[in-house]
């Protein structure tokens, strides 16, 4: 019985192979031959040295977006975890909410307020103050980071710590540990799956983004994504733009093995967290 | 004098080269009530799952009314599972669950009211039709996968460790429940347990089972009174099994003595190993005794003493009436029908020995079988 | 200490909603500029209905979303049933591919796809691939792995012995599928399946790469908008989408809450034991 309805997953696998692994596949073809003639090459791997100066910045922004995200999230995650199960639901819902409107228009909504005569510097010269450069700089590009994968941070965390036992805690405290040392011995040890789903789920998405740094960054702001994507839609070098992608996905896959590396849970089912 | 219906012939089950059940025979008559005994892992849910269809056997058959049911789905047999955790639907009442095999049988309406109505009778649960499976109690649900099955008319009952999750009390009653159940409908039962008075008690024909094989078949009288070798003496009941030799028929030489028995047809000088049921030894004063020994330890069970005699180095179980304190010089006698000779088995040495005693043998065993098997 | 993170939980939620008020206080303001509010009016909405292009758009949008996720719940339901039965190294090879797509970024993912369709289009020496269907594929894509995260978890909950009872009573395994399986597993498809549809409804990268000028879906429209100033009808759109979206919540919200409430008093009640 069992043997055949493993069967089920047959049009899924390969629509996985043809829609997932192949493309993969043809990426690597890409990136491996030139865009002229059509022969092998390295140079387009190569080629990705020149960009390495935005590769290092996508990916500080990114880490220190992705901190931010941590030192934000967690708190937040703690207190919706301690709260009645009806406002726990609500809370939750709430942070998923925002997640459903297009991230281009709240993206294009955090223009309008930082812009040089947006809502805030209208607000700060109606005062009789002046205005200050909010926009097209690494801070409103890390600002934007934050606010749009910030509910990608805080659900994983509410998840763990919410099914961390009561009982541990009690335990601690029946053990001799003050509420500080509660948390820095038990809760914070047993929350690292989530901490490390959320800097994943933070990380990536901020390290390839396009948009973000388009409309709240400077040209000299530009990060890898907005190279991959204008190899594709304005440069048009898509043998670049596969070498670009795939650096980009192998250093992506380094790193959320590391991370996975940090917990030895098994769980295949630990990427749910919405 | 009754029908032979299932047979199970060299039987042979094996998961990732682990080998779960190893050629197992046996026949099972109709409206019996056979019991599969033994400890966790020892294959008897597996054996159970093999009956019922879910699972296909290595090699070996299944035969039902002598016909080969090998490649029979689980849907086509007679026969009918009332499952450990009972696997009630949690999204239908009391009254469709049991008439969910009816419906899948496509019987008219009033005849599954009727045999609804019927069976709820039967299982005492009148008046709880509309109830959601989820608010009954532990022992009302049993019931429910009882009546679910059994309103199915199928030939055969199995029943996997049915009353595990019932509390002592509740398990006792449902124990008379079930036989009483089984002898009102005439159907055979095969039920699978660890509890070795649950067997006892309910069973007319007891097959105990380890390390997937088929230890022992009997009546319960028999696998108490007769047991074949040192693993069941031990598993069904308690025992004191001691290293002995059969000098001739109806004579056995243990601790330096030689004792009269009631077994023969063992070779002359055949090491064989000495059952002694703690419950079956007299306790006398010293002098009078057949062996000599020291009281190490008692513990009152309620209806008798546990007593730990130290003899020669070898500590004995006793159950007795009588106290004794601790330190005591005390004797025995052991009477011929006492005394039960078994030829050496894989198992010789392993039980039987209480120097390592302790009051609580009962909780650790209990602990041990009541661990998930798979 | 729980007061100052209750006043900081609150900020962050104010932070989070900052952008929606300021779109939804666009949506009702006379004038065109976002930071400057002009005065209080209806019109965009009014607009918003006149505009056959932008509602072209979005029932765009919705076709896909509706499509997508429903192909991707039937098959993923079924992936999910296939991948619970299986043991070992295949089950963990299958859940790694489950795995590429959500851990992939999404430009990767787009980018595969955009250069799959193209090296299609030159083995077919067509140059029009990129359109309704390749849109419909790639969103098909993404959104399987929502699915079979949400129906595996259920999967693994269910008590294995109700299939197994099912067929004991005469269910066909088909039967027993559609009889209990699937009343089981339900909540966990169905919020794979609204996980999808909002993935989809308001994807915007992976459409991005694969769509072509015949099918346009609306975020891909909105990203256009970086050339030429926005409309405000666009945020009246979305205040309306945003009202949608809470209520469906709300509903969804008090189903799961009525749902853990029965399972709490069922597992109560399970735990006191007589008769």
């Amino acid at each position: 019985m069992k043997n055949k309805s493993k069967w089920l997953s047959g049009p899924y696998v390969l629509w996985m192979v043809l829609f997932t692994l192949i493309p993969l596949g043809v990426v690597l073809y890409y990136a491996l031959t030139d865009s002229v003639t059509g022969e092998f090459t390295l140079s387009n791997l190569a080629n990705f040295a020149n960009y390495w100066p935005i590769f290092l910045r996508s990916i500080w922004l990114s880490i220190f977006a992705t901190l931010i995200c941590l030192l934000i999230g967690y708190p937040v995650a703690y207190y919706i975890a301690h709260c009645k199960p009806a406002l726990q639901r609500l809370l939750q819902m709430l942070i998923m909410l925002p997640m459903c409107i297009s991230f281009l228009l709240r993206t294009l909504a955090w223009v309008a307020l930082l812009e040089d005569t947006g809502i805030i510097n209208n607000f700060l010269t109606s005062i009789g103050l002046s205005a200050l450069p909010l926009i097209r700089n690494n801070g409103a590009v890390i600002l934007g980071m934050v606010y749009n994968y910030l509910p990608y941070m805080i659900l994983p965390l509410y998840t763990v710590i919410m099914k961390i036992d009561h009982r541990l805690v009690e335990a601690a405290q029946d053990l001799g540990c003050n509420s500080r040392q509660v948390f820095a011995k038990v809760t914070l040890p047993l929350s690292v799956p989530g901490i490390v789903s959320g800097i994943t789920m933070v990380f990536v998405p901020a390290v390839s983004t396009f948009y973000i740094s388009q409309k709240l960054g400077s040209p000299g702001t530009i990060l890898i994504g907005d190279v991959i994507e204008s190899q594709f839609k304005a440069a048009y070098n898509p043998n670049l733009g596969a070498a670009l992608s795939l650096v980009l996905m192998v250093l992506i896959f380094v790193c959320v093995g590391i991370m996975n590396h940090f917990t030895d849970s098994d769980d295949e089912e630990s990427m749910v967290t919405l | 004098m009754s029908q032979e219906l299932i047979r199970l012939t060299n039987l042979v089950m094996e998961f990732d080269g682990e080998r779960i059940l190893d050629s197992i025979n046996l026949y099972i008559n109709d409206k019996e009530f056979l019991t599969l005994l033994g400890p966790s892992g020892c294959g008897k849910t597996t054996t159970l799952r093999v009956i019922g269809g879910f699972l296909t056997p290595t090699s070996g058959d299944v035969l039902f009314d002598g016909k080969r049911i090998n490649d029979v789905p689980a849907y086509q047999r007679k026969i009918n599972t009332v499952f450990q955790r009972y696997a009630l639907f949690p999204h239908l009442d009391v009254y469709d669950n049991i008439a969910f095999g009816l419906r899948i049988a496509k019987l008219s309406e009033a005849e599954i009211d009727e045999r609804v109505t019927e069976m709820l009778e039967i299982v005492s649960l009148k008046g709880f039709e509309n109830r959601k499976v989820t608010s009954l109690s532990g022992g009302q649900q049993q019931r429910v996968a009882i009546a679910r099955a059994l309103v199915n008319r199928p030939k055969v009952l199995l029943l996997d460790e049915p009353l595990g999750a019932l509390d002592l009390r509740l398990r006792k009653d449902m124990q008379n429940e079930l036989k009483r159940i089984q002898q009102a409908m005439g159907i055979t039962f095969i039920y699978v347990t660890h509890d070795q008075e649950e067997a006892l008690t309910m069973s007319d024909t007891i097959v105990v089972m380890d390390k997937g094989k088929i230890q022992q078949i009997g009546k319960p009288e028999d696998i108490y009174n007769e047991p074949k070798n040192a693993f069941v003496a031990d598993f069904i009941g308690e025992s004191n099994i001691l290293d002995g030799v059969m000098l001739e028929d109806y004579k056995v030489k243990f601790f330096g003595r030689v004792f009269s028995c009631v077994d023969k047809g063992f070779a002359p000088n055949e090491p064989v190993d000495v059952v002694i049921r703690p419950e079956d030894i007299d306790i006398v004063s010293a002098d009078e005794g057949h062996l000599c020994g020291t009281v190490t330890s008692v513990t009152f069970k309620g209806v008798h003493y546990d007593t730990i005699v130290d003899f020669k180095g070898f500590k004995w179980l006793i159950q007795t009436t009588d106290f004794c304190p601790e330190g005591s010089h005390i004797g025995i006698r052991l009477n011929p029908e006492d005394i039960h000779i078994m030829h050496k088995s894989e198992y010789s040495g392993m039980f039987g020995d209480y120097s390592s005693y302790s009051a609580e043998y009962d909780e650790i065993a209990d602990a041990e079988v009541t661990e998930d098997e798979e | 200490m729980r007061k100052v993170n209750r006043v900081f939980t609150a900020l962050v939620f104010i932070f989070l909603y900052i952008p929606m008020i300021v779109l939804a206080v666009a949506s009702f303001n006379k004038g065109t500029d976002i930071a400057v509010f002009s005065g209080f009016t209806f019109d965009q909405y009014k607009e918003l209905f006149r505009d056959k292009h932008l509602l072209s758009l979005l029932g765009n949008s919705v076709i896909i979303a509706v499509l997508s996720s429903l192909v991707a719940t039937v098959m993923g339901t079924a992936a999910a049933l296939g991948i619970h039965s299986m043991r070992g190294r295949l089950r963990s090879a299958v859940m790694t591919m489950t795995n590429i797509p959500m851990t992939n970024p999404e430009i990767v993912t787009g980018v595969s796809m955009a250069l799959l369709f193209a090296f299609v289009g030159i083995l077919l020496r067509t140059n029009a691939v990129l359109g309704f269907w390749t849109l419909l594929i790639a969103h098909i894509t993404f959104n399987l792995p929502y699915v079979i995260l949400n129906v595996m978890p259920k999967l693994s909950q269910m008590d294995p012995d109700l299939t197994e009872a099912a067929l004991d009573l005469g269910c066909t395994p088909v039967q027993a599928f559609f009889k209990v399986v699937l009343h089981e597993i339900m909540p966990g498809i169905l919020s794979g399946a609204l996980m999808a549809f909002t993935m989809s409804l308001d994807d915007f990268v992976i459409s991005y790469f694969v769509t072509g000028s015949g099918f346009v879906t609306l975020p891909v429209e909105i990203y256009s908008y970086t050339k030429k100033p926005i409309q405000p009808k666009v945020y009246a759109m979305f205040t309306l989408i945003f009202i949608t979206i809470l209520l469906l919540m709300v509903v969804m919200n008090l189903m799961q809450a009525r749902d853990k409430t029965k399972r709490k008093k069922a597992h109560g009640l399970q735990k006191e034991v007589g008769r």
